[in-house]
């Protein structure tokens, strides 16, 4: 088959819908092992289909299928080998009754193996797609699609790291999906290093570790980092937390080797030496609505601190505006990531003040993905994904 | 606190330092943990690090004696070599001590593995 490209439906579930561009995407791709590398690191990929006919009209379509080459259709046509078919009426509904039409209609196929609903030798998807527009659905499909699943995407990585089974949590920890996304957003890797200077209780950590990276956090909050905040879930806010870390959510996941560190800092002042370069820095720095954006600092002049509450103080904190802390987000990231290293990062959008030329930039980074997420009718936030291009004039 | 993470702090924040580097370890407790060996990384980290500031800090823990004094050439094929500096980097942990500051002498407690480096507010440069 070498120089010839075959024809792949890439099935994306139905949510997180700006981070996609189409729920069908046909794919041209060498061989099978493509697709199902691609599908090792898709959370938002349910099936990679090995596409056997594809049309707009039923009859084509029905035509295509029927005069299938013997050698695509053959080997799993064996009395031998067991079979099930799929059947995904999109964006309309079907009955039982109607579904099992549907899959007679195929019987032309000639499949002479067993069918086997659990674990078949081999599945087929059939997928009718009436379109996105739920208040306008067509009487007929605007597609027809049929072919053999390859491949599942990583769908079950997002319960095994789902944040209900998570030993530590925080109030605002990203769920696994998103975490996920994030983690191949940023291109993570086996032996990547990753950085997260917001990390909180670590749960951008967990999928960068899950994909092979070593990850490193910061984060100005002791309490959190120590596992001494206030508990977040709700049946255990009358006992303080126990036990509870980053490093114990590592253990969970068995990816304790990928843990390199976390450090107590203020992400505004200067504390990492030139000898830090990263591939990648994946954050969710603080909104200033669930959590407070402070840097270190005092309003007061002149103001020093008595010998006798040295040992104890706690330093107090001011108000670290957005603006600031997105410039300081990137000349940091221009500073320590490698180049072609990237920084992917959320920002909060007021919906009705959003343009994309205001989002936060830097000459030594380009702004590659955009996507919104909305949380209200008027708040969103974007996860933006930027790439390293040159090093900086100016450095240490 | 991993070595590897001592390789690239700084106390830099703190009001007139200039290098802040590398900052000094007093460790009263220390644990040797074990850590799946990775080639890739570590082979890809030495070149980004600064390697007698490793040296140095595994001799104040007292884990530099497998480990050569000077980065050792062509290392990439020499995994005697990378797995004593894997050691070194991810394996030996302080859990509890100080990070000094070479400038001021200022201490920056490790608890719990953890370095704190903030300051107090009449510290810090602005």
């Amino acid at each position: 088959m070498t120089g010839t490209l075959k024809k792949y439906l890439m099935w994306f579930a139905n949510e997180h819908l700006d981070f996609r561009l189409q729920p069908f995407w046909i794919a041209e791709l060498s061989n099978e092992e493509d697709v199902k590398r691609l599908a090792s690191r898709s959370v938002t990929l349910r099936y990679g289909i090995e596409l056997w006919s594809h049309s707009d009209n039923p009859i084509h379509f029905h035509d295509t299928l029927r005069r299938l080459p013997s050698n695509v259709l053959e080997p799993y046509a064996r009395p031998e080998v067991s079979f099930k078919v799929k059947v995904e009426v999109f964006g309309s509904s079907q009955t039982q009754e109607e579904k099992v039409q549907r899959i007679e209609s195929f019987s032309y196929l000639g499949l002479r193996g067993p069918v086997k609903l659990n674990k078949p030798d081999v599945a087929f998807q059939y997928i009718e797609f009436y379109g996105l527009d739920d208040k306008n659905v067509p009487d007929q499909p605007y597609d027809y699609y049929f072919g053999r699943i390859v491949t599942e995407g990583q769908r079950d990585l997002i319960s095994k790291l789902s944040l209900k089974k998570r030993i530590f949590i925080g109030n605002t920890s990203m769920d696994s999906q998103l975490s996920l996304i994030m983690a191949n957003q940023g291109l993570v890797k086996n032996g990547s290093f990753v950085f997260d200077p917001f990390v909180g209780s670590g749960s951008l950590l967990v999928a960068a570790a899950q994909f092979g990276g070593y990850v490193l956090g910061a984060d100005i909050d002791y309490l959190m980092l120590h596992g001494r905040s206030a508990p977040t879930r709700k049946q255990a806010r009358h006992k303080p937390r126990h036990e509870e870390s980053v490093m114990a959510n590592m253990k969970q996941y068995g990816l304790s080797s990928q843990y390199v560190d976390l450090v107590i800092a203020d992400f505004s002042l200067p504390l990492w030496s030139k000898t830090l370069k990263l591939d990648a820095i994946i954050t969710d720095p603080p909104y200033g609505v669930r959590e407070a954006m402070e840097r270190l600092g005092t309003t007061k002049e002149n103001k020093k601190i008595s010998e006798k509450h040295l040992a104890t103080h706690m330093p107090s904190k001011v108000q670290y505006t957005m603006t600031q802390l997105l410039h300081d987000l990137l000349v940091f990231a221009a500073r320590h990531l490698r180049i072609d290293g990237r920084l992917v990062t959320w920002v909060p959008v007021i919906r009705s003040e959003y343009e994309e030329t205001n989002l936060p930039k830097h000459e030594c980074l380009r702004l590659l993905d955009n996507s919104e997420q909305i949380l209200s009718t008027n708040a969103s936030r974007r996860l933006l994904t930027y790439e390293k291009l040159k090093e900086p004039m100016v450095g240490y | 606190m991993r070595l590897l993470t001592h390789n690239m702090l700084t106390s830099k924040c703190v009001k007139g330092v200039m290098q802040g580097y590398p900052l000094g370890i007093q460790a009263t407790k220390v644990q040797v943990m074990e850590s799946d060996f990775n080639k890739d990384f570590v082979t890809r980290v030495i070149p980004k690090l600064d390697y007698s500031t490793l040296w140095n800090a595994a001799k104040t823990l007292g884990y530099s004696a497998e480990l050569p004094e000077t980065l050792v050439e062509n290392y990439e094929g020499n995994e005697e070599f990378l797995r004593k500096v894997h050691h070194v980097l991810l394996e030996i942990e302080v859990v509890e001590g100080d990070l000094i500051c070479p400038e001021t002498g200022r201490k920056f407690p490790i608890t719990s593995g953890i370095p704190n480096m903030l300051l107090n507010e009449d510290e810090v440069r602005y």
